[in-house]
């Protein structure tokens, strides 16, 4: 089974690379970008009868730090 | 008996063998080299040091696989039971993912790593780290960090204002750390995890071009601590 793990800064959370980035994307014209926030995306391959709870603390663990970032899970079609 | 000073290294550890000299220079005493994938630390030990480096290339966040590693554990375990650990750099990184600090290291604001001496003020004088210093000096110890922006809710915040446990802050900003913290103690005052390299700074004062001598009085503070505990 495919999982996406979608790992986000918490809204809050300065993200200086998302600035340095949106920086970079007016300096190449692009005009009313409003805001950028990078994040990062995980994608694992794991046994069709892994424990939704599992996953979720797999997340807790490692996959975020939950001090400063959210995370979400995708499983199934979304995760495809 | 002598003073036992472990130095753990990870996997790209680069400061391991600064942090063992710094140790053997201030203490006589050769410090014990603990590899990451050993799962137990040496008897009796009177102070672990987590060294600065890029441990395991910084992959997923800084200090976070390291956190993982088996002997985290036991570095978990000992400073439970109140064995005193110092995480300079990379070690304070790897001291907050293994939630034995509070708070987290991101991206320096100005997304620049920087390397440079820089003045702090000594906020803390009660731990075993600072009680040497005094309250307000100035210290200057050179960083060498890309993720040194200390982050940690304004509760959190608040509570480590209260409880005295910011034990040093950048005289001036240098890399958005929240509240400009650059070093912060655990609740029982046994853990410090700071940002700046006092191994990088132990020779005598005059010569300013190896970083002074300000951070070899941390060093002696923790010496003079466990000899009148």
């Amino acid at each position: 089974m495919k999982v996406r793990v979608l790992v986000r800064l918490k809204p809050g959370v300065l993200d200086p690379q998302g600035r340095a980035v949106h920086h970079a994307l007016e300096g190449l014209g692009f005009a009313g970008v409003e805001d950028v926030r990078v994040g990062r995306l995980i994608e694992l391959d794991v046994a069709d009868d892994t424990d939704p709870a599992a996953l979720t603390e797999m997340c807790e663990k490692l996959l975020a730090n939950t001090v400063i970032e959210n995370f979400t899970i995708e499983t199934g079609e979304g995760g495809k | 008996m002598g003073f036992r000073a472990a130095v753990i290294t990870f996997p790209g550890s680069n400061c391991d063998r600064d942090m063992a000299v710094a140790l053997e220079a201030v203490s006589g005493q050769p410090a014990i080299r603990v590899w990451h994938g050993d799962a137990d630390l040496p008897d009796r030990l009177d102070l672990i040091a987590l060294p600065g480096g890029f441990s395991y290339g910084d992959y997923l966040r800084s200090g976070a696989m390291a956190a993982m590693s088996p002997i985290m554990r036991a570095v978990v375990a000992a400073a439970e039971r109140g064995v005193p650990v110092l995480g300079v750099c990379n070690g304070f990184q790897v001291l907050t993912e293994a939630r034995l600090l509070p708070g987290a290291l991101m991206r320096n604001a100005g997304q620049r790593f920087i390397c440079r001496t820089v003045k702090l003020t000594v906020e803390n004088t009660d731990s075993l780290f600072t009680a040497g210093f005094t309250a307000g000096e100035a210290l200057h110890i050179p960083v060498a960090h890309h993720d040194g922006n200390y982050f940690a809710d304004s509760e959190t915040l608040d509570r480590l204002e209260a409880e005295g446990r910011i034990a040093f802050r950048y005289a001036e900003p240098v890399n958005g750390s929240a509240r400009d913290i650059a070093g912060v103690l655990s609740e029982n005052g046994r853990v410090l995890g700071m940002m700046p390299h006092p191994e990088r700074a132990i020779e005598p004062a005059a010569v300013t071009a190896l970083g002074g001598a300000d951070g070899r009085r941390l060093f002696e503070n923790i010496l003079s601590a466990l000899a009148s505990a």
